[in-house]
């Protein structure tokens, strides 16, 4: 054995660890890959090795290849095991690569549940620590869920970097298992107020993360909040609450105008640019918390906005950039204060710094007004001519547009212009927004009728020179102002001067390298433009020129009709036939033109985005019901007939009002305008609007300016500038008369007072260059526009929306209902069933790696319905149960511990159990989690719990007088083991095996009428690292409940010490002291506390004689009670489940080590994997292998010695064959494990 | 919340990754080198914050980063963390790893990826800032170190000039496991 050891560490010598590989990286750059590759082989071999030091070492190596972008979940059940080692050094490399890689779809992470806990509650600060910073990283909701309890205790740890640590890791427990928000919530209040700062600090971090999505539930914290304020001086948690009153001021007025005055103190006083900025962000908040009321309002603006202009001002780009920032957010509720500053603001659209010029921009949005809005535009176009980046210029880009569009063109008081200026945006290249500058040259021909001749004109030069725009590859995003250019050629085609023209170049051979859906528009248009150019010719009586127009069609539209684009193929064809065919009528001196012109009529409205969604369902429609019988599972899985189809539907999704054929387009038209006419809820446009376009001096601009020398300028394009000067122009006109009247007014009103005076023009005083009419976008009848559709569902922080306040304040406040404590582990069936599940399932990879992801998400999808169905069970049982006490006139009392102890305790037990009625706890765990636990002598700190369970039944007669109840209370009992059973059934965990009945390893340990000792026995084991290597360790978890109405305190539990087991007891105690229990128990109370046992020889099955001696307090005596009790160690329960790979099990077996025993079992009814999960319960094991009804199974124990057991069954008989390398320990276990088997 | 950390150096190497969100190994990568691509084009006379990481979070988060010598030192963070507090935070990571290394310098963090790592996780921990006092960061993790140190640390093994031992065929030896009644107890570093 030494020599292998020896030889071990000789191999390792050659090793490379961390730093070889990475000179090895480094030396090999020519060819990293495979450098790499080979170290990968190396790794793959090193962690086949049974030296946890090799493959801590792998591991170390494997996280840094895991951020060079290997992929390293190959080697996960390897980081479990490096996890698991009981050296601090391994344990942090394999927490570490854990944090690195695990996440929630990593299997192996259902095996890290008991590891964690032991960690958790190590003697060893930094293995806690380690255990939760990894746990940190890749909490699941599995192990939220099982380890939520024992972090809530660590909470209360000695230690503060214990519970800074665990009070930070809550966030994300709450954030994966919601429902221990309330239970757990008094204790992190508390901790708001702990002694140590650091603990504080994280305290304030969590509940401020928290309060920050859901504000409301935190309200009642702010007077708290209010006193750290003003007491503390650690900056850290300063900005903390500061940002969380940011929070808080919207819902609570009140909050907000007490803030004002302490938040200016700080603003004045603080030296700290971050508490300062930060400061200034709340008072914002506050201010725009309180839109009126408030006396010093200005006053605080000015001073903010002060402040700002200073951070602004300053070299520092940071403070510019938050300045600017913060100038933001006052801008949308006093824009004046901040368009005061607008000469800083432009100058900082020329900083530099992109950052800061981005910032500036956003203010820009909030500062434009009819006034200045051409200014504005006029700046930033310059700004984008000048860009260089394509991500700054895009940015201008959509700026630009969203300043103008902003509230329905509220600021645009000439539309010309704007078009031109969406028309000059078109010159850049290779912008992404094409589409952008489509959809708004689409929205404003639509919405301003009176703008469509002139944007027609402009589309139709853009059209004219779209070889142009194109340039040089088609993924050019520009391309997409073609779709609108020639839509609204097509569409509004009566406004064209040259149709012909128009139709020409919308046919053109080049048109064929465009995007498809631009195409299809293309062709689609063109038909229109057909339609009207005919109309025009039929007109004149121009049969020639109208003949020319059909053979034109005739040439060209076959191009379209071999495109490789569906859609353009089918328009192309069924236009080329319908051409065709009036080609025929007009030979023979048909009139078609009326006819093809009503193809296309009928007007297109916008639509509201939300329209279709409000369409009422008609009755007798089940939108969920299958038209057709569903297709079978295999077919979906392997076809999906729609991709294609889909895909493109949604790549150009504002082409399908124009897919359908043009008769039923037709058809369509003429129903809706019948139904518009009938229908009194419809927004009709106004018919004077129709002809409003008659403003002065359009016909003055020139709209055709060829200038063919400049050739990226779109030819023919008017500038947008010259807009500016007209309007400057215009509104001099303006100013002038209005003058003229004001004159003549006030020479009427003089000595009637003067008017205040006509300074600089008020936003009223613009009126727009033309009549403008913005056409409403349609909704269905009686549909409001609303927003409430838009609250993301997905969002994890919805479900933390609980409420805390009545956990808060006393008596008239709804307490924590049962449903809602912490899974105490093992009390709970669903809790217990999944560690025993997992171990049956996940602890064999093969199986797991062979389930579908899909399989695991329906499974994951039952389960949760499963914990609601089973809770609302509960609660109605509960309810029943509370009703008949009341009957009985005994005090409304509810036990959850109780009733889940009972239900997940194997029917047959539940006689033996007894059941203590006035020891009713509201609420265990917050009583729990209100007491502070005192520190603890250093050897009986929490150590490790396991599931396991033994049944012992030592329990003392009950008290006559119970009887009775206790017999009801059986009666719920069954009650309760049926609801689980029920509950299991329904739940999906296991497919097509049965369920496991529940199981508790929770046992009677003694019992009288004041108090009740509940022995977890896991007796859990502790192999402490160093020096003592010939001692283990096992921790005693003892449930103490007071059943009584006095109070309990001064527990005193001592332990007869055996020559083999000893209760570690505090440095300096003698062999006979006893120990001290850590808390007190006011009635009807629990609270569990663990106890240190060492243990030398493991062998054998040990009892330990002890007692409890305690005082009850009540309100007039205090008397000193005392409770016997006997601890039973079981064999197995110093046996770690310890998950083994099949080939090191085969490997173990043939080493010819182990001795062999065997025993049979008769009558055993249960399933088989009922029986496996048992085994790994109640006496740790880990399956290795199952196949059908043979399994292998594997388990260590504390002093290392393997047990290994096969496990066959047939016809009611098992056998079970088991090596091991110490006899006496193994046939111990066997007797267990034959005892267990007996009882059911 | 922060999201991410990120160490890269001038030339966008990855020095230390740390993500407090999933995301495959490839999108990390594309992550960091979008990051590289937006930090290491600013000069360093412009502001240290960005927005735009589209691959990380989108408009709820920002990029606030250092540059030091030869690394950058990027969080990604949300709007529930202060800016300047964040850029503070940064001044105490590496003001700390100076302290622990001894003049930091590039190539200690690319030789020591995994003590960086464990000096980072006593700064912050699961995405939330644990500790900003820079005299106790280092005095926990030098009080770990220390505990690494009696355990032998990682590389317990002596010089490697023992070459020839390598090729070696030591006889295969029965294993023994319980040793339970003499005085010693295998280290449980094998589970078999």
């Amino acid at each position: 054995m030494a020599l292998k050891i020896v030889k071990g560490s000789i191999d390792r010598m050659f090793d490379k660890n961390l730093q070889d590989l990475v000179r090895g990286i480094r030396n090999h750059k020519e060819d990293e890959a495979k450098y790499i590759s080979t170290c990968i082989d190396e790794i793959k071999q090193e962690l086949k090795q049974d030296n946890i030091a090799v493959k801590a070492n792998a591991v170390c190596k494997l996280t840094y290849l895991q951020m060079l972008g290997y992929d390293v979940s190959w080697a996960a059940f390897n980081i479990v095991e490096v996890m698991s080692s009981s050296k601090f050094t391994y344990k942090r490399i394999g927490y570490l690569a854990a944090s690195q890689c695990f996440h929630e779809g990593t299997d192996v992470i259902m095996l890290t549940t008991n590891q964690i806990r032991k960690d958790l509650s190590s003697p060893h600060q930094y293995d806690t620590g380690v255990a939760l910073t990894g746990l940190s990283c890749f909490v699941t909701p599995d192990l939220a869920r099982d380890l939520a309890n024992d972090i809530m205790t660590l909470m209360s740890h000695t230690k503060p970097y214990i519970r800074k640590k665990a009070v930070l890791i809550m966030y994300k427990v709450f954030l994966k298992y919601p429902e221990s928000l309330r239970p757990a919530f008094p204790r992190l209040k508390e901790k708001l107020e702990d002694p140590d700062p650091g603990v504080q600090s994280a305290a304030v971090n969590v509940i401020c993360e928290l309060a920050r999505r859901n504000p409301k539930n935190y309200l009642s914290l702010a007077p708290l909040f209010f006193k750290l304020m003003t007491s503390s001086t650690n900056n850290w948690v300063l900005i903390k609450i500061i940002k969380l009153f940011g929070a808080l001021t919207p819902l609570e007025p009140r909050l907000g105008k007490k803030m004002i005055e302490p938040l200016t103190n700080l603003i004045h006083s603080t030296s700290a640019m971050s508490l300062l900025y930060e400061c200034v962000n709340t008072v914002i908040a506050v201010l725009i918390s309180l839109s009126s009321g408030m006396p010093n309002h200005s006053a605080s603006i000015q001073l903010c906005v002060q402040k700002l202009r200073i951070l602004i001002e300053d070299s520092d780009q940071n403070l510019k950039y938050l300045g600017l920032l913060a100038m933001s957010k006052i801008l949308k509720t006093h824009p004046k204060s901040v368009q005061s500053h607008k000469d800083l603001i432009l100058q900082c659209l020329d900083d530099k710094d992109e950052s800061i010029r981005l910032r500036a921009l956003d203010l820009l949005y909030g500062m434009v007004s009819k006034k200045n809005l051409m200014e504005i535009v006029k700046k930033l176009m310059l700004h984008v001519d000048k860009a260089e980046g394509t991500t700054y210029r895009d940015e201008l880009l959509t700026k630009i547009i969203d300043i103008c569009s902003q509230s329905n063109y509220q600021y645009i008081t000439n539309f010309e212009w704007y078009i031109s200026i969406l028309v000059e945006l078109t010159r850049l290249e290779g912008t992404r927004h094409g589409h952008l500058i489509a959809s708004q040259m689409l929205d404003v021909a639509i919405r301003v009728k009176a703008i469509r001749g002139f944007a027609v004109a402009q589309m139709a030069t853009l059209l004219d020179n779209a070889h142009l725009l194109t340039g040089n590859t088609q993924r050019n995003g520009i391309c997409e102002v073609l779709y609108a250019a020639a839509w609204i050629c097509g569409e509004f085609s009566e406004h064209l001067e040259e149709p012909m023209q128009t139709l020409e170049a919308m046919l053109r051979p080049k048109v064929a390298t465009l995007p498809g859906h631009i195409q299809a528009v293309y062709v689609q248009n063109a038909a229109k433009l057909f339609a009207t150019v005919l109309r025009k010719h039929e007109g004149e009586t121009d049969s020639q020129a109208a003949q020319e127009t059909s053979q034109l069609l005739i040439d060209r539209l076959p191009l379209f009709v071999q495109s490789a684009n569906l859609e353009v193929q089918e328009r192309a064809s069924c236009i080329l036939q319908l051409v065709k065919y009036i080609q025929k009528l007009q030979q023979k001196n048909v009139e078609v033109a009326e006819e093809v012109t009503a193809l296309f009529a009928g007007e297109l409205n916008p639509v509201a985005p939300k329209a279709q969604k409000k369409v009422p369902i008609p009755e007798g429609l089940d939108l969920d019901a299958w038209i057709n019988e569903p297709p079978s599972e295999s077919e979906s899985e392997d076809e999906k007939p729609k991709a294609v189809f889909t895909k493109e539907e949604h790549k150009h999704s504002r082409s399908r009002h124009t897919e359908v054929d043009e008769k039923e387009l037709a058809r369509r038209r003429e129903a809706r305008k019948q139904e518009q006419a009938n229908n009194p809820f419809y927004i009709k446009a106004s018919p004077s609007s129709q002809k409003v376009y008659d403003a002065p001096g359009v016909e003055h601009i020139p709209v055709v300016q060829i200038d063919l020398s400049v050739p990226l300028k779109v030819p023919g394009v008017p500038m947008s500038d010259q807009y500016l000067k007209l309007e400057e122009e215009r509104r001099q006109k303006d100013k002038a008369e209005r003058k003229k009247k004001e004159k003549k007014k006030k020479r009427e009103k003089r000595g009637k007072g003067r008017k205040a005076d006509s300074g600089p023009e008020s936003e009223e005083d613009i009126r727009p260059a033309h009549q403008v009419d913005i056409v409403t976008e349609e909704m269905p009848e009686n549909a409001l526009p609303s927003d409430d559709d838009d609250k993301d569902p997905n969002d994890p922080h919805k479900a933390l929306d609980i409420d805390l306040d009545n956990l808060l304040s006393g008596s008239s406040s709804r307490p924590l209902a049962d449903s809602e404590k912490l899974p105490v582990r093992t009390h709970r069936p669903e809790v217990l069933k999944s560690p025993a599940e997992d171990r049956v399932h996940e602890s064999i990879p093969q199986e797991t790696k062979k389930r579908s992801g899909k399989e695991k998400k329906e499974k994951k999808k039952g389960k949760e319905k499963d914990r609601k169905r089973s809770k609302e069970e509960k609660k109605k049982k509960k309810h029943k149960e509370v009703e008949e006490e009341l009957l009985e006139s005994q005090p409304e009392e509810a036990v959850q511990s109780e009733e889940t102890k009972e239900a997940a305790a194997p029917p047959t037990s539940a006689e033996e159990e007894t059941a203590p009625s006035s020891a009713a706890a509201v609420d265990t765990s917050s009583a729990a989690a209100l007491e502070s636990e005192p520190d603890e002598p250093k050897d009986a700190e929490p150590e490790d719990t396991k599931s396991s369970k033994h049944k012992k039944k030592k329990q003392k007669k009950e008290k006559e007088e119970k009887e009775k109840k206790k017999k009801k209370r059986h009666h719920h009992h069954h009650h309760h083991s049926d609801a689980g059973g029920e509950d299991s059934v329904q739940n999906g965990t296991v497919e097509e095996e049965e369920p496991l009945p529940p199981m508790s390893n929770y046992s009677l340990l003694a019992e009288n009428s004041y108090i009740k000792m509940m022995k977890e026995d896991a007796d859990q084991v502790y192999d402490i690292q160093g020096n003592h290597q010939d001692e283990s360790k096992v921790v005693v978890s003892v449930i103490f409940e007071n059943k009584s109405d006095s109070f309990l305190k001064s527990m005193e539990f001592n332990v007869m010490d055996s020559l083999n087991s000893k209760l570690q007891r505090p440095e300096g105690a003698g062999p006979h002291d006893s120990l001290t229990v850590p808390f007190q128990l006011p009635p009807g109370v629990s609270n569990e506390a663990r106890f240190v046992f060492s243990v030398q020889s493991i062998v054998m099955p040990q009892k330990l004689k002890g007692t409890l001696t305690f005082i009850v307090k009540s309100d007039e005596s205090s008397t000193h009670e005392k409770l016997d009790f006997k601890l039973h160690f079981t064999c197995t329960s110093y046996l770690i489940t310890t998950p083994c790979y099949s080939d090191a099990y085969a490997k173990l077996l043939e080493s010819g080590d182990l001795k062999g025993s065997s025993l049979r079992l008769e009558g055993i009814s249960m399933p088989f994997h009922h029986l496996l999960a048992r085994i790994c319960f109640h006496h740790h094991f880990s399956v290795v292998e199952r196949i059908d009804s043979c399994a292998s199974m594997y388990s260590r124990s504390i002093q290392g010695h393997h047990v290994c057991l096969l496990v066959k069954t047939s016809d009611q008989t098992v056998s079970i064959d088991a090596k091991c390398d110490e006899p006496s320990l193994l046939g111990n276990v066997l007797d267990e494990i034959k005892q267990t088997f007996s009882k059911c | 919340m922060i999201k991410a950390i990120l160490i890269f150096n001038n030339h966008g190497k990855p020095r230390l990754i740390r993500f407090y969100q999933y995301f495959a190994e490839d999108m990390q990568q594309q992550i960091i080198r979008e990051t590289f691509h937006l930090v290491s084009k600013r000069d360093d006379n412009v502001c240290n914050f960005l927005e735009g990481g589209s691959l990380i979070g989108g408009s709820d988060y920002k990029l606030i980063y250092r540059h030091y010598a030869t690394l950058y030192f990027v969080f990604c963070v949300d709007s529930s963390e202060s800016e300047l507090g964040i850029l503070d935070l940064i001044q105490v990571f590496v003001e700390t790893l100076d302290k622990c290394f001894e003049n930091v310098c590039e190539l200690d963090l690319i030789f020591h990826m995994d003590k960086v790592h464990y000096i980072l996780q006593e700064v912050v921990m699961g995405g939330m800032v644990l500790e900003t006092n820079m005299n106790e960061i280092v005095a926990q993790v030098e009080l770990q170190n220390r505990m690494e140190k009696s355990e032998g640390g990682l590389s317990g093994a002596p010089a490697r000039a023992v070459s020839a031992v390598k090729n070696m065929n030591l006889p295969e030896i029965p294993r023994n496991i319980n040793i339970g009644d003499i005085n010693i107890k295998v280290p449980s570093l094998s589970p078999f």
